[in-house]
């Protein structure tokens, strides 16, 4: 393999890592506040779809995402209103949300696009497309040497193929998610909100004494976990793929529950494991079965592995990851 | 003192729920400009006006069965178990090994051992999870949800790279020998004078089915095995002070659940594919916490809840033929009927709550 192979590897790691790193934040900030979700997949396959049908049908990419985020945003509502007003089970309303997601957007494509339950492809007002940073090696460039890209990558020197491949080019989303990473340790550790928000997952009864709405709390956390979802879904409809199909978030999900809980509900270490998982699912994308030597790892091995170091994470084998204390439990104000 | 009698928590609440859902449903079906009316009476038509019919819905009622029991008995001992899809995955591997590998000499006897090995293989598949949980204090929930994962991607793995014939581009197994073949509805009847649909795969399987439901009732309220997962369920500390061991209970009743959710298996892998291929749960392991949600926990609640779930899914197959209302209407249902009957409960039982106190009131 040889280092632009690498480079490359690395740069669809970045592609890949962002729906996870999206809505591992999504994740953490809900369960950090108390309320288990695991309805991350049905929020982001809902901003999936309603990101690609607005793009499609306006040629807007912005309404597009901002449709996502609202339609993400209902359903963290309704998870709120389910686990927080109602005290119901909050695995259960997730669970719910899965189903509901899944059925809705492949009833509304069909009726909306009648294309067998998918959105049109979106041309390229209606995509996020790649930024092109200064110097950085591109489209333009090739335009102007007559060049493809892929060859003018392949003479340029190392210091340029790792800034135009893997910094340069993606898309505004991408970069927006890697800054949400400090944003959320900043909001978490270092403002009043923060503060009060992990503390009403370890310990609500005591925010409420210091006379602190819990349920008020609990809910801006579920409308940030809808937010990011929300992006992270049509992140990716119309950034790294070009329009809804059935089920597209095929389990990313779950990959970002499972990377919370190796992360230990913490942000940067949330963006590794999102990054670990992410360059597992370009590797698998590649390279199929991996020759280690006499070893051949098949390609199923890559597909598992996400969830076979979540569940050797959370048996403490390699060190213990222990949930908010108050998490999944509804708050009940004593009388 | 209850709040209210005991037939409005079984029955009414179910049923409230149940309208809520109906009544969204009808909805979502006029704004994609059908008639919900013709669309139940085209249901009804498909799922239970032939004999056809019924042996779609009751084939589709088997399988719900078994994994709303899975359900049912865990929730019994407390735990919430979401990985019946994945149990009744590798249940199917143990159905397949089973009837790929052994010269049967009759189906009966087949249907034993393949009832073991679908058992065996989906215990085995919950065990894990349970002694992690027990032992390591890992969530069950999130572990199962895990074990689906990797359970398709052993499934996958075993089906591309062993039992995949050489011949054959398709990730699937062989086809089981002649002599595995489960009589039909069709077959069994026939001797009783009874016509049954031909080309329906409702199949001997409902009879195991029914019995796994008396069973499971049996164990759950006639056994001290079922009472230890009772009291735990309740409370684990009062359990524990009883002298119920936590490990031990968790991982029994995982067991049978997972047992449960495995023996699907002969219904849709031996009794309907007659051999294994990808995706063969088709999603049934999920909607087996609808349905028991739906039958609150009870073997003859789950019985009644697993039919109904078969009459939507065979009666939405129909609504996909013969109307623009696609199949994924059901999975919008079994959205809604999880939500009220399981996250939204509350939304339902408080004012019904305060309807019967203020009745009781009024009264005295």
């Amino acid at each position: 393999m040889d280092f632009l192979t690498l480079i490359q590897v690395l740069d669809s790691t970045v592609r890949l890592a962002t729906p996870l790193l999206l809505a591992c934040l999504a994740g953490l900030f809900s369960e950090r506040a108390g309320i288990f979700d695991i309805g991350l997949e049905g929020k982001m396959l809902m901003a999936a779809f309603f990101s690609a049908a607005i793009a499609a049908s306006t040629g807007n990419v912005w309404l597009g995402l901002l449709a996502g985020v609202g339609s993400s945003l209902m359903l963290a509502a309704l998870h709120g209103v389910a686990s927080i007003t109602f005290r119901g089970n909050q695995l259960i309303s997730g669970v719910a949300i899965n189903f509901l997601a899944a059925g809705l957007t492949v009833l509304i494509a069909q009726d909306w696009f009648k294309q067998g339950g998918r959105t049109p492809s979106l041309l390229s007002g209606g995509r996020f497309e790649g930024l092109e940073w200064p110097f950085a090696i591109g489209p333009q460039d090739a335009e102007a040497t007559g060049q493809p890209v892929s060859q003018l990558m392949k003479a340029a020197n190392p210091v340029q193929q790792v800034y135009s491949e893997l910094i340069s080019g993606h898309s505004v989303l991408v970069y927006l998610a890697f800054l949400a990473v400090p944003a959320t340790w900043w909001i978490l550790y270092r403002t009043r909100f923060g503060l009060r928000l992990r503390a009403v997952g370890e310990n609500p009864a005591a925010v409420d004494t210091a006379g602190v709405s819990v349920v008020g709390l609990r809910f801006a956390a579920v409308a940030i976990c809808g937010l990011l979802c929300g992006i992270a879904g049509a992140y990716l409809a119309t950034a790294l793929q070009a329009g809804f199909v059935k089920d597209m978030t095929a389990g990313r999900g779950f990959i970002a529950l499972a990377a919370l809980i190796f992360a230990k509900w913490r942000p940067w270490q949330a963006m590794g494991a999102c990054l670990l998982f992410g360059l597992l699912q370009a590797v698998a994308l590649r390279f199929q079965n991996i020759e280690l030597g006499p070893i051949v790892v098949p390609v199923q091995v890559m597909d598992a592995l996400p969830y076979i170091l979540t569940v050797v994470i959370l048996a403490g084998f390699v060190g213990k990851a222990i949930p908010p204390r108050a998490g999944g439990e509804p708050y009940v104000k004593e009388r | 003192m209850e709040k209210m009698p005991k037939w409005a928590d079984v029955v009414l609440i179910p049923l409230i729920s149940l309208l809520l859902a109906a009544a969204l449903s009808a909805l979502v079906i006029l704004a994609i400009g059908e008639d919900p009316i013709a669309a139940v009476k085209l249901m009804v038509d498909g799922a239970l006006g032939s004999s056809y019919g019924w042996g779609y819905t009751l084939y589709y009622a088997t399988n719900f069965m078994f994994t709303g029991l899975a359900v049912a008995v865990a929730a019994h001992a407390g735990l919430f178990n979401i990985g019946g899809e994945g149990q009744a995955m590798l249940g199917g591997l143990g159905v397949a090994v089973i009837c790929l590998f052994i010269p049967w000499p009759h189906w009966t006897i087949a249907l034993l051992f393949a009832t073991l090995g679908a058992g065996l293989f989906g215990a085995a598949w919950a065990a894990i999870p349970a002694y992690l949980q027990a032992k390591r204090g890992s969530h069950i929930v999130i572990t199962t949800i895990m074990f689906n994962f990797i359970a398709a991607a052993v499934l996958n793995y075993v089906l591309v790279n062993v039992l995949k014939p050489a011949s054959s581009m398709d990730p699937a197994s062989a086809r089981f020998s002649e002599a595995v073949h489960l009589p039909s509805l069709h077959e069994l009847l026939a001797p009783l004078g009874i016509a049954f649909s031909k080309s329906a795969p409702a199949n001997v399987t409902l009879l195991v089915a029914i019995v796994a439901c008396l069973a499971v009732w049996l164990l759950i309220w006639r056994t001290s095995l079922g009472f230890e997962i009772r009291s735990f369920g309740k409370s684990e500390a009062g359990a524990r002070y009883a002298g119920i061991s936590p490990v031990k209970i968790t991982i029994i009743a995982m067991m049978i659940s997972g047992a449960l959710a495995g023996m699907m298996a002969i219904n849709n892998v031996m009794g309907e594919a007659e051999r294994l291929v990808l995706n063969a749960t088709e999603g049934a392991g999920f909607i087996g916490i609808a349905v028991a949600l739906m039958g609150r926990n009870h073997p003859f609640g789950v019985f009644l809840a697993a039919i109904l779930f078969g009459f939507l899914y065979q009666g939405g197959a129909e609504l996909a033929l013969w109307t623009k209302i696609p199949r994924e209407l059901i999975v919008v249902i079994q959205a809604l009927v999880i939500l009220f009957t399981g996250a939204l409960d509350n939304m339902v039982r408080i004012p019904l709550e305060k309807i019967f106190l203020a009745f009781r009131r009024e009264a005295n």
